[in-house]
């Protein structure tokens, strides 16, 4: 029994930074643009927060600082791809590249010269600080659903509220608009660059606290050179396997936590149920890291073999709008 | 009514036009521009760091070229970039957007790989060949997949093949850490691939005193064979024909499934054949790993993007690139500054010559508001220019006035 | 209130060197409906684009109610209450009717300040110092409303489904509010179109081509509507070139023609005939030499060959006509009628769904585009913008030449560049093309030059049937007398052509013969020296039918015809056999 619930809370735990990644580009993409710098806009939101959090010794700033830097990043990719009409695709890889140089730079440099604060143990276990009180000492329910930190309860938060103003309100209604038809959404005299620059900021921010998450909770604030680890590519993958719902991301999230967690929890749960799931350790644990993305290839291929015009893969995805261009 | 009509009646300042045509030269000047103001960018960072830049610099070039054994480390970064954005260039100029290099690569050197530990010295050193054909076809083969249900369906390539990145480095780690025995050698402690048999050395390339890999030839060879290959061959000529309209390409009889499939085969075949190289040459130690890529496949789209697919841009933008991450990280040992440096100023690089793309597709235009603004109208091109950058980068409200062609 | 909604004056717009409107003056009085008639290309669309804020004027006023305005985009056109229904509809697939509706939707204002100074000067006005605390909580209460105003007013509101249903039910609407754009029908989304702006507050509404798509009972069912929504004081402009719904529906009618202002004629004083002659103008002796050439067999023959668009309807319906060797059919029509699936589908790029393509009495039906183009046959067709079909936009002059000729040599793994070169060269100097080199990519040259590229590959290939489609479409003349020479003179070395036009003096002077398409119906093939422009328009407009006339002579079919009747037969009782056997 404890090796599920231990599977299934570390699920969760490796499931938020995805979770915020997600929520982030499906901002991104759902305003029409593919950023596929999910992975740089992370790392440099996991070193701005990092370095925020040590500066102002708070978890709110840090939050903060994590979110503007990843904000700025975003800005970034809009500016270059709204108002410059750049490539998106290339643009992305480019924030891609230059993120994870940035995050690996300061880091390094925090690491050789020692000029840089270290994060205060104090302050890392306040990020890492388990649980809501009481609710947490509930047997079974307690452990797996009220024991994790708070970045976790924030990602889920952030999660529905995206949700929410995606599907509840004016400006997600306008949001999704330009997504799915920027001329269409023009015609109607909605202010297409406008309404793209804000979500794609926002998403970006999000991504930040993601960044951050990876940095304070995964690595438990030590540098190392690689503190995204690919969580960013995983996360451009959840935004497809979640169908661009950020409440189906929240499952989604879980059942790739799920994946990443059984790497190193699954010998585990094999030595607990040999009868009953023995057979999972004799799966290479490989198979389990690639599982995010063979679904998603998956995904991909059957809602393009649907011709699924219901489907939720906004349709002016990637392609830079221009009034004139009938 | 009227209130409104009083919103409307204001012109907004700027507006975007399509430019006709800016000569080469201009272009050129501009892109030049643009990689100058990076390294400035990059350089001030330094000096922030309280190094002196000019150092720096100088130390990426003694680091990249100072030495006989620099230049050989220089070029073992060198070509399996040039080749593996040469291979891309070909999906790119079909706007198929392979951005699946990373996995192409590693399943040719996997390939590769298998068929060197079966074969061992039995061919002798015919064997090298059969060894690189077959991680070539590999790599092709792994990039047909994607190109088969884009073909079928109509399958988002760029989502999918980035899919097939991980898929394929799961599996290279999984014959490592997980597969059968046959690819790990018998050494006690962290598992490691086995050494292909010495037969299947990739030859070096010697010249008095320097010898590299001759795989600098093969690339050498790719260089004018795919510019041959795209401009000359009936196959360019389709690709080219594909790549900017499909409904033109149905209209004059081509086969437009057949050429997408045989060309991303191709793509796919010379990055699996980068990969090949990689693993039969010296720079990886004649064996695979999981990191045999290096980043390669990420580097090269944009070395193919930055080079606007020219076989010949390739090359130089492939080595200012291998110049940076050498250099770089020569400059780390010297003075003290993170090789990540080097991501960031490429990164800086993309920024500005992004940026500096539109300034060569639009013009922006003022209108004749003020007499600040009747200034700009008499100076120079190229003051104008700047002048212009200023005021559109402070202005999100930027109305487009002309449409690009780029869809 | 103006006399006047719309005033355009003097607008000028154009496109590199394409005038498409030229010193346009238009008029909308207020509560009108008033067609705008011309034929395709007349840059009515262009026009219309101005008020709606996609382009803007290159010289020229427009006045809303009296008052000039600038007009830079479709938000500022939204707020002078100009509402414009376009041929392509935007709306968003995955959205319900509602959501098309209230996305566009102006956030509404809560006049706080107002409300609170209305309380305040009640209060004055009473002169009741006593009630302080009463005042400051009415006030309270007020901010209280607005804060709560503002938050409901965030969120998408279930009501909003009701409203549209009300609406609707006001302008006399039918339409489910739940439905999803994707599963309407071609009416239904216009419906939501129209409703879309009336929601907008739109006074003045623009409509193009809104009968292009409909069937008779939805055209009855629009123009009721459009009646109802004059009466409530709407003014209408509605872009067609039907003659019969201007005659119907409109108060008065201003007619264009190749950009240019015509007139402006009250409907009820005029008749179709007139309106035919403004719309296609005098007949101009264009002086265009027509070249006889001695009788041959027939080349291509066309039996009731009936097409589908790509929206599924049917585009050319039961078809026949033959073309023979030196003689120049004329396809007469308006726009959009079939032509662009007719030429399609015999340069086998679109599935025919029943009929016959016969090439020298073989069956072409199926073959791929390769091997049509092998068989000789070439096509072209310009299409509006000119660059979608034929030709590869980025690519040179020298490339676009081989586009069908550059598998020639099987083992030869190279393009021949170099007699591409001289062709290229050849064609830039016989049709004048203004280009700096063979080198230059064609998307750089202007329209006239991208067709002359187009046209001039065409002929160059000598093919013995060549279907071409609106070749001198924005041509200026002396460009345009090159290309009819270069056909006379590929008529007279014996090949066949069908000429899809536009410009009807051109047909009656160069063509032999015109056949009339009419909503994909044949409205007869008449011989180009027997027929008066004036017949012609009445075809095209389909108030005169010839082959309903005499259905026993069936011109499409040719007495000599190279199709082996036995073959017919066979298929014709074998279908029959089969029906037979159900």
């Amino acid at each position: 029994m404890n090796a599920i619930i231990s599977l299934l809370s570390s699920a969760i735990t490796r499931g938020a930074p995805l979770l915020l990644g997600t929520t982030g580009e499906i901002l991104n993409e759902k305003s029409g643009s593919l950023n596929l710098g999910v992975e740089g806009i992370m790392a440099v939101g996991a070193i701005g927060g990092f370095l925020g959090a040590c500066w102002t010794e708070s978890i709110i700033l840090g939050i903060l600082f994590g979110f503007i830097c990843g904000a700025l990043c975003g800005l970034l990719f809009a500016f270059l791809t709204i108002t410059m009409k750049a490539n998106q695709n290339v643009t992305g890889l480019a924030m891609t590249i230059f993120g994870v140089g940035v995050c690996r730079f300061i880091g390094q440099n925090m690491k050789t010269e020692g000029t840089f604060p270290i994060m205060n143990p104090n302050l890392t276990s306040k990020f890492a600080e388990n649980g809501i009180p009481l609710l947490k000492n509930i047997p079974i329910i307690g452990p797996l659903l009220f024991s994790h930190n708070i970045l976790v309860y924030l990602a889920i938060i952030i999660a529905v509220c995206v949700w929410i103003y995606m599907n509840k309100t004016k400006a997600g209604l306008k949001m999704r608009a330009i997504g799915e038809n920027p001329a269409a959404a023009d015609s109607v005299g909605i202010n297409v660059d406008l309404y793209k620059y804000i979500n794609i900021t926002l998403g970006g921010g999000i991504m930040g606290i993601g960044g951050l998450y990876m940095g304070v909770i995964i690595n438990n604030g030590t540098w190392n050179d690689d503190w995204i680890g690919g969580y960013g590519w995983i996360a451009v993958a959840l935004v497809i396997f979640a169908n661009w719902s950020a409440v189906k991301a929240l499952l989604g999230s879980f059942i790739f936590g799920l994946m990443l967690a059984l790497q190193s929890k699954v010998g585990n749960l094999a030595a607990e149920f040999p009868n009953a799931l023995g057979w999972t350790a004799k799966i290479p644990v490989e198979f389990y890291m690639a599982l995010p993305f063979i679904l998603t290839a998956v995904v991909l291929i059957i809602n393009s073999a649907m011709h699924k015009k219901s489907g939720n893969a906004p349709s002016a995805m990637g392609i830079n709008y221009y009034r004139e261009d009938r | 009514m009227k209130t409104n009509s009083q919103s409307v009646k204001k012109e907004p300042r700027i507006r975007i036009a399509k430019r006709v045509e800016m000569s080469s030269k201009y272009k050129i000047l501009l892109t030049a521009f643009s990689v100058l103001a990076a390294l400035i960018i990059s350089g001030i960072l330094i000096l922030f760091l309280g190094k002196n830049p000019f150092e720096f610099f100088l130390q990426v070039i003694v680091g990249s070229f100072g030495s006989a054994i620099n230049l050989k480390l220089l070029i073992r970064i060198f070509v399996p970039i040039l080749i593996t954005s040469l291979g891309l260039s070909i999906a790119f100029k079909m706007r198929f957007w392979n951005i699946g290099g990373e996995g192409q690569f590693i399943i040719g050197a996997l390939v590769a790989m298998t068929f060197a530990l079966l074969i061992g010295d039995s061919l002798g050193r015919f064997g090298v060949f059969v060894v690189i054909v077959t991680g070539a076809v590999g790599g092709g083969l792994f990039a047909l997949i994607p190109a088969l249900f884009k073909v079928k369906f109509n399958t988002n390539e760029t989502l999918f093949t980035l899919m097939l990145n991980y898929i394929a480095l799961y599996l290279v780690q999984y014959f490592l850490y997980g597969g059968p025995k046959f690819y790990i050698s018998d050494r006690p402690g962290i598992p490691t691939f086995k050494v292909i048999d010495e037969m299947l050395f990739l030859s070096d390339f010697k010249s008095g005193l320097f010898s590299v890999d001759t795989s600098i030839i093969v690339a050498a060879i790719l260089i004018v064979f795919i510019f041959v290959y795209l401009k000359y061959t009936k196959h360019g000529y389709e690709i080219s024909v594909v790549g900017d309209s499909v409904n033109t390409a149905v209209y004059s009889g081509m086969n437009v499934k057949l050429i997408t499939l045989r060309t991303i085969f191709f793509s796919g075949a010379i990055v699996g054949l980068a990969g090949a190289l990689q693993l039969t040459g010296s720079a990886a130690g004649h064996t695979l790993s999981v990191n045999i890529t290096g980043g390669v496949g990420w580097t090269a789209i944009i070395v193919a993007w930055l080079a606007k697919l020219n076989p010949l841009g390739i090359s130089i933008v492939s080595l200012l690139m291998s110049v940076l991450e050498k250099g770089c990280g020569y400059a780390r040992t010297k003075m003290g500054i993170s090789d990540a440096v080097s991501d960031i100023i490429q990164g800086l690089i993309l920024f500005t010559v992004l940026a500096c793309d539109f300034f060569i597709n639009y013009k922006v235009i003022l209108k004749k508001t003020d007499k600040k603004n009747m200034l700009f109208d008499s100076a120079s091109a190229k003051n104008e220019l700047t002048s212009n950058k200023d005021e559109s980068e402070g202005s999100n409200d930027l109305k487009l006035c002309e449409g690009g062609e780029n869809k | 209130m103006s006399e006047y909604a719309i005033q355009l004056k003097n607008i000028v717009k154009t496109f590199g060197s394409v005038v498409a409107n030229n010193n346009i003056n238009v008029e909308l009085k207020q509560g009108e409906i008033l067609a705008l008639l011309g034929e395709n290309g007349s840059g009515k669309t262009t026009l219309m684009n101005m008020l709606s804020g996609i382009y803007q004027p290159d010289s020229g006023e427009i006045l809303v109610n009296g008052e000039k305005v600038l007009i830079h985009s479709p938000e500022d056109s939204k707020k002078l209450g100009i509402g414009m229904v376009h041929q392509h509809f935007k709306l968003v697939d995955v959205f319900d009717v509602t959501d098309n509706i209230y996305m566009g939707e102006v956030n509404k204002k809560y006049n706080l300040k107002e409300k609170l100074a209305a309380i305040n000067s009640k209060a004055e006005s009473e002169n009741i110092d006593k009630k302080k605390s009463k005042l400051f909580l009415k006030k309270t209460r007020e901010c209280f409303n607005a804060l709560s105003f503002y938050i409901k007013n965030i969120f998408l509101n279930k009501k909003r489904y009701y409203k549209l249903i009300e609406l609707s039910n006001k302008f006399g609407f039918e339409i489910d509010p739940h439905k999803k754009i994707y599963d309407m029908s071609v009416s239904e989304k216009q419906t939501a179109e129209i409703l879309k702006v009336l929601c907008y507050g739109a006074k003045i509404i623009i409509l193009d081509e809104p009968t292009a798509v409909l069937t008779v009972q939805e055209i009855k069912k629009l123009f009721s509507v459009l009646k109802k929504m004059k009466q409530e004081g709407h003014s209408i402009i509605i872009i067609t070139h039907k003659l019969n719904e201007v005659m119907e529906i409109s108060d008065r009618v201003t007619i264009m023609r190749k950009g240019e202002f015509v007139k402006t004629l009250e409907t009820a004083k005029t008749n179709e005939q007139e309106l035919t002659d403004l719309m296609v103008g005098k007949k101009v002796d264009l002086k265009i030499n027509r070249p006889v050439v001695g009788f041959k067999k027939p080349l291509l023959e066309i039996r009731n060959l009936t097409i589908k668009n790509d929206e599924g309807a049917i585009a050319i319906d039961g078809v026949d006509f033959y073309i023979r060797g030196g003689e120049m059919l004329g396809v007469a029509g308006i726009s959009g009628c079939g032509q662009k699936e007719l030429c399609e589908a015999i340069a086998g790029l679109r599935k025919i769904e029943d009929g016959e393509i016969c090439h020298k009495g073989e069956s072409i039906v199926g073959l791929s585009p390769e091997k049509i183009i092998e068989k000789g046959i070439s096509m072209s067709f310009i299409p509006e913008d000119r660059l979608g079909m034929g030709l590869a936009p980025s690519l040179s002059i020298t490339d676009n030449m081989i586009l069908k000729t550059y598998r020639k040599g099987k083992f030869n793994p190279f393009v021949d560049r170099k007699s591409a070169k001289e062709l290229a060269d050849k064609v830039i100097k016989e049709l004048n093309i203004v280009t700096p080199s063979s080198e230059t990519p064609v998307r750089r040259l202007s329209g006239g030059n991208v067709q002359k590229v187009l046209v001039g590959r065409e002929i160059q290939s000598t093919p013995n049937v060549i279907v071409t489609a609106y070749p001198v479409r924005g041509l200026d003349i002396n460009s345009s007398y090159a290309i009819y020479d270069i056909l006379n003179k590929q008529k007279q070395s014996g090949t066949g052509i069908l000429f899809v036009g536009e410009d009807l003096d051109v047909m009656l002077s160069l063509c032999d013969k015109i056949m009339v398409l009419c909503h994909g119906k044949m409205m007869g093939i008449v011989h180009a020296d027997k027929v008066t422009k004036e017949q012609l328009g009445l075809m095209m407009t389909g108030m005169l039918n010839l082959s309903e006339a005499k259905p026993e002579k069936n011109y499409g079919i040719a007495k000599d015809s190279n199709i082996v009747n036995n073959n017919v037969k066979n298929e014709e009782s074998f279908a029959k056999g089969e029906e037979h056997e159900d």
